[in-house]
């Protein structure tokens, strides 16, 4: 009947495809070594453009291709007349936009974009703007695009208020949008410079808007994570300031100890830490106090075996005289200076930051009053979302930068709820909470008391520290950072989990250590000991290795001077 | 336009009325290979769902004026055989009452016509563009303002050629000869009318302190063809029925959508944005943190409210206005909620609020902002969209062509044929016929509502936006207890469906009264139907200037049982348009009469790829051209359609010109 429709079979559909699949294979496969060739002939001209151009429109990812058209366009550029050149550039412009709409995160594509705007005789670079906003309408997450309007940004000269407005737009029509508020975080230094030119700050005052737009993305949908954790950056913006926080001199060994803010590594010549004894500069080898830690909080001394001898022997250990030390890092800008005195046998100043501010550095000294707004607001959110994590972490965060140790109990609340909320992180909020209880410990000037814990960490606030008691937490090492503890003297880690104990390493006082119920199972695992020259007490009751036949006469071999082994 | 002498005498079904369902159905048929005739009395698709030009509506109130008398021809009495009967049609439509138009506008003076009609030999449009070039060039000579205006009409003649006459002739191939010499003349502008324009917009300077243009009745008239003016209003949910059927069939290929912008809401004496989507909550400056968060719980809880019945268990039996005021939720966001997002009544039950509002959510954030798609030049293309996939399998057309009565067999209690307008005996299995078309005797044994509808052309938006291209639909809650609670669409001119610096407003109602005394409380809070401007306070300065007003109220049959009608078996009634927002009532019904007609058959399945089709070889097929690709079109006018906005699906002209051209095509061997 006139006008009914018949459909092709499956079968013919098929064939046809086939047919055309071929096709497009070979013309392919012959455009290619045709590029190829004329590459490797050294010839570089309009044709190699459209015959490549042709397999780039199919495959932008064929970087070769790019590199072979930039030769071409090197080329042209001895060649042709500007007119031309122009032309000849605008026309690859328009040739990439086609590619980029094919595939829109290609990085050969981009990336020869920005090539070819650097290499154009008149580059428009509020097109190339212009394009990048209509791609990110497109999508808003395509990091490619992202970097080339970085590109595009810095080449046009563009504002970093016109960008701020750009995030703001694109905030508002999806808010779950990470590169926005970043970038944002990025900009809002530039627009609005901190009063007291901190580098990557930006000034209160346009903080405080700033909270406000993203309490709006927080209310609204509070399990966005872009959102919390933009307010994360917002909230913490103080970086401790880089100090020599302590100087312990001790008589016996000679021994010199230097804490640091931060980890440093003072045997590079950029942070050269350097010791005047008595006045006098001394040439000595400082050491981290294990062999891992390159970085390190603390950096060590023993002016016997390191003085290359400008001092008359005994000088230090001799317990009448009294002696000045000095340490000059940063070429002298931070100083930290302890007297010996006379009849003590030990020395030390600290930095007399200890206290509250110490662990401060996540969250800024912001005034108290915005803090606690913010805290206020987010425990009204809590109210509404009690099972919302990333609500619960942020609280947390700021009762631990209003009051650590006044909020204590809140803080171990809403841990509580945290681990319920969120089982699979588990672990990680243990090691959390471990270091808040830690640091909690530190400000107390309370070291016993610890429970719970899964993770050791600020033990270089520690090294002053010569009791330590470790009984029953969950513990499953004695890390290496433990052997910043230089004035340990007795150890009591009864009762966890401990499987190694790479951490005890030349701790020169450590005594005694208590390891009972742990799970130590290989005389291996107790090598480290043996650079602990005072040790005589070992308490293993309890655990694996007590089984292993010999192992207490592998043991005395390596650690003659033990005294005591409970087992 | 078919000859009725030509057409076959029998059919697997005749479908009476080119309405939503009807077309549905017809296509459906069509579709699966059944042969389908489809006739209306009108001259125009759609019926109720008809979209008119403004000269096109004003002849369809004149329609609905007058009285019409029957015409009694009884030859075709021959053609009834022994063991037969008939049931009589109603032989024209009365259903829609009490109209009623008022215009606002500043007429002009009588001249102007004149004018108008000396131009109709002016058609030379190269001179005109000259013309308006050099009028141009003249104004920059001038004032400031005389200036804005010249480029305002220049540019507006430039977009006067966005839709050409033959565009026009396609889409609504009956109304050709009528108003084709009325299209040319009011496409080719001209220096002479520009001028008059001017002349206007002094006059009103003088009066108005703030300068706005003045839209007058006849430029109305002259842009009558900008207008794109539905009889029924709704949208389509993104997620919907409609939508889903457009794209399952391929239908959709035969048009194209913008995207609702805004939805508002009409609280405390002003009209107010609705924070409905994830963007509109986070970006509302009226919302507190703490109802952010409140809305957004109650709105994440919608999404999957059957996962949670415990939530709702003890609401089930009373009403979801009842059920919010235990969300914790303030006054404002409950009436959000209740009246704007689930757009349901105070009386209606929790379960039913929560269905509304999820459906409203799923439909969010799929084609933008949104829930709702709007088609561009009026929800009047849908019915034709199926139409014209009911042409392209072979459904025949017949417009301006009645059907006087049905034969039924008296033995089998089935319809074996139908008498047409001509008195031709068509013999057909099924028949499918539009509620309206049923005489008084058969509506008078059902109970059906009325819907009140208003239509106006305003001068401004309701709430004014950096974009003045914006679709709005704003929600009205009843303004007092008895009134009925007022749905209004917005629509700009580039929705196509109203001229250049004018909004077409629908208002929308479930009758309480006539469709005056229902919406005209709305209309006088909303808008100001005052155009002295001089008169009015600084609060009612703000509101948009009504121009021109239509009220009428539209019978609503979609609660009316099949089984009321006393009718055989074969004899399927569509219900016509209901007052809901979206089309699911429509589809449902289309669907279910489909497998009722035909249980064993597939229902609108996807229509072939252009490259899948092959042809039988007699003559140049009609699809060919339908099934044509983007861009492969020859002539440049499908591009001018295309708007900056983001679109369901584009389609050109060309493909709608050549399935109308189909459509006349009725094979005469």
């Amino acid at each position: 009947m006139h006008g009914r429709i018949k459909l092709k079979t499956t079968e013919e559909q098929a064939e046809q495809k086939q047919k055309e699949r071929l096709k497009k294979l070979h013309f392919y496969e012959t455009t290619r070594s045709a590029c190829f060739a004329k590459r490797k002939a050294g010839i570089l001209d309009e044709e190699g453009l459209i015959l490549s151009g042709q397999l780039l429109a199919a495959n932008p990812d064929f970087a070769t291709l790019w590199n072979f058209r930039r030769e071409i366009f090197l080329h042209l550029k001895e060649e042709k007349n500007p007119e031309e050149l122009q032309t000849l550039f605008e026309k690859e412009l328009s040739f990439l936009e086609t590619c980029l709409r094919v595939n829109p995160k290609s990085y050969g594509t981009w990336h020869h974009r920005g090539w070819v705007l650097d290499h154009s005789p008149h580059p428009d670079w509020k097109v190339e703007l212009e394009l990048c906003s209509k791609f990110l309408q497109f999508d808003e997450r395509n990091f490619h695009c992202w970097d080339y309007r970085r590109l595009v940004v810095q080449r046009a000269e563009v504002s970093p208020q016109e960008e701020l407005e750009f995030t703001h737009k694109l905030i508002g029509t999806n808010f779950s949008n990470y590169s926005s508020w970043h970038y944002r975080s990025t900009l809002l230094p530039l627009v609005y410079p901190d009063t007291e030119c901190r580098v990557g700050r930006a000034d209160e005052e346009a903080l405080l808007t700033e909270y406000e737009l993203v309490q709006n993305a927080l209310f609204t949908d509070p399990n966005d994570q872009s959102a919390w954790f933009y307010y994360r950056w917002l909230l913490g913006r103080a970086d401790r300031e880089e100090t020599v926080s302590c100087l312990y001199i001790s008589r016996e060994g000679q021994r010199l100890i230097v804490s640091f803010s931060h980890p440093v590594n003072v045997l590079l010549p950029r942070d050269e830490l350097i010791l005047f004894v008595d006045g006098l500069p001394l040439r000595v080898t400082w050491k981290s106090p294990h062999p891992q830690l390159k970085r390190s909080a603390i950096w060590q001394l023993s002016l016997i075996s390191s003085m290359i001898c400008e001092l008359p022997p005994n000088t230090i250990n001799a317990a009448c005289s009294e002696h000045n030390f000095k340490v000059h890092w940063r070429d002298g800008r931070i100083q930290r200076e302890c007297i010996l005195y006379k009849g003590r046998s030990e020395s030390w100043c600290r930095d007399s930051a200890t206290d509250q501010q110490l662990f401060r550095c996540d969250l800024s000294v912001e005034k108290t009053t915005v803090l606690q707004s913010e805290l206020n607001s987010c425990t009204q959110l809590q109210e509404l979302e009690p099972d919302n994590k990333w609500c619960a972490l942020t609280i947390i965060l700021l009762m631990r930068a209003l009051d650590p140790l006044g909020y204590e109990k809140e803080m171990l609340q809403c841990f509580q709820t945290l681990k319920a909320t969120d089982p699979m992180r588990t672990a990680y909020f243990d090691d959390l909470l471990s270091k808040f209880i830690i640091e909690n410990s530190i400000l107390k000037m309370e070291y016993a008391e610890s429970r719970n814990l899964t993770n050791l960490c600020h033990l270089d606030q520690m090294q002053l520290v010569t009791h330590m008691n470790l009984t029953s937490n969950r513990l499953k090492s004695l890390p290496i950072h433990l052997s910043m503890m230089q004035c340990l003297e007795v150890l009591e880690a009864s009762d966890n989990e401990i499987e190694s104990l790479e951490g005890l390493v030349q701790l020169p006082r450590l005594q005694e250590i208590s390891l009972q119920n742990n799970r130590i199972s290989k005389i291996g695992d107790l090598r480290p000991l043996a650079s602990c020259p005072s040790l005589i007490l070992l308490n293993l009751k309890g655990n694996p290795i007590t089984e292993v036949p010999d192992f207490e006469s592998e043991l005395s071999e390596l650690l003659p001077s033990l005294k005591d082994l409970i087992v | 336009m078919a000859v009725a002498d030509s057409l076959p005498g029998e059919f697997d079904v005749i479908v009476l009325g080119t309405g939503l369902t009807e077309s549905i159905i017809a296509a459906a048929c069509s579709r699966v290979g059944k042969s389908v005739l489809h006739v209306d009395r009108q001259a125009y698709y759609g019926g109720n769902w008809a979209s008119f030009t403004f000269s096109g509506l004003l002849a369809w109130i004149e329609e609905n004026k007058e009285a019409f008398s029957k015409e009694e021809i009884t030859e075709w009495m021959n053609d009834i055989n022994e063991g037969e009967e008939i049931i009589l049609l109603n032989s024209s439509d009365k259903s829609i009452m009490n109209v009623e138009v008022f215009n606002f506008a500043s007429q002009d003076p009588v001249e102007d016509v004149k004018e108008e009609a000396s131009l109709q030999k002016k058609d030379d449009l190269f001179l005109t563009v000259d013309l308006v070039e050099d009028l141009k060039e003249e104004g920059s000579s001038q004032r400031k303002d005389d200036l804005f205006l010249t480029v305002a009409v220049a540019e507006s003649f430039e977009s006067g050629i966005e839709k050409s006459p033959d565009t026009y002739v396609n889409e609504h191939p009956a109304e050709t000869l009528e108003h084709n010499d009325v299209c040319t003349s009011s496409q080719k502008k001209n220096p002479e009318l520009s001028i008059d324009e001017k002349r206007s917009v002094n006059v009103c300077k003088t009066s108005v302190a703030e300068t706005r243009k003045t839209i007058t009745y006849s430029q109305i008239i002259r842009e009558s063809r900008r207008f794109n003016i539905d009889l029924v209003s709704k949208l389509l949910y993104s997620r919907g029925s409609l939508v889903d059927l457009l794209i399952k069939s391929n239908v959709s290929r035969y048009a194209e959508f913008k995207n609702v912008n805004r939805i508002l809401t009409y609280q405390n004496g002003s009209v107010e944005q609705v924070p409905c989507s994830r963007a509109d909550v986070f970006g509302s400056k009226q919302l507190t943190m703490v109802e952010k968060r409140m809305l957004m719980k109650f709105l994440s809880f919608c999404i999957e409210y059957e996962q949670h019945p415990e939530e709702y268990a003890d609401f089930k039996e009373r009403t979801f206005s009842d059920f919010l005021k235990t969300k914790n939720l303030t006054p404002n966001l409950a009436n959000f909620i209740l009246h704007s997002i689930a757009m349901v009544l105070d009386t209606d039950l929790t379960t039913e609020g929560l269905r509304a509002t999820q459906h409203f959510l799923q439909s969010l954030g799929r084609y933008g902002n949104t829930p709702f798609l709007f088609p561009l030049y009026g929800l009047g293309e849908i019915p034709q969209c199926f139409c014209r996939m009911c042409a392209v399998f072979g459904g025949i057309y017949c417009l301006r062509h009645g059907i006087r009565c049905l034969v039924v067999d008296k033995e089998t209690r089935r319809c074996k044929a139908i008498i047409d307008s001509c008195g031709k005996r068509i013999s057909c299995g099924h028949f499918l016929v539009e509620s309206s078309y049923l005489s008084d005797d058969h509506h008078q044994k059902v109970k059906y509502r009325l819907i009140s509808r208003a239509v106006l052309i305003t001068d401004r938006s309701l709430l004014k936006a950096d974009s003045e291209q914006l679709i709005s639909l704003v929600t009205v809650p009843p303004l007092k207890s008895g009134q009925p609670a007022v749905r209004i669409i917005e629509l700009c001119s580039s929705s196509m469906t109203c001229m250049q610096g004018t909004y077409l407003v629908h208002l929308t109602c479930s009758s309480v009264e006539t469709a005056k005394e229902d919406l005209s409380p709305v209309v006088s809070k909303l808008f100001s139907e005052n155009m002295k401007a001089g008169e009015k306070g600084e609060v009612e300065a703000e509101r948009p200037n009504v121009l021109w007003a239509l009220y009428f109220n539209m019978p609503d049959f979609s609660s009316v049982e099949r089984s009321s009608y006393d009718l055989p078996n074969n004899v399927y009634v569509c219900c016509g348009p209901d007052s809901g927002l979206g089309n699911d009532c429509s589809i449902q019904q289309a669907e279910h009469i489909f497998h009722q007609m035909f249980p064993d058959e597939e229902f609108c399945p996807p229509a072939p790829n252009p490259e899948d089709i092959v042809y039988d070889g007699d003559g140049t097929p009609p699809e060919e051209s339908v099934f044509k690709e983007h861009g492969e079109s020859e002539v440049g006018d499908g591009e001018e359609r295309t708007l900056d906005t983001k679109y369901l699906v584009t389609s050109t002209t060309n493909e709608a010109e050549d399935a109308q051209e189909s459509v006349k095509e009725i094979p005469t061997e």
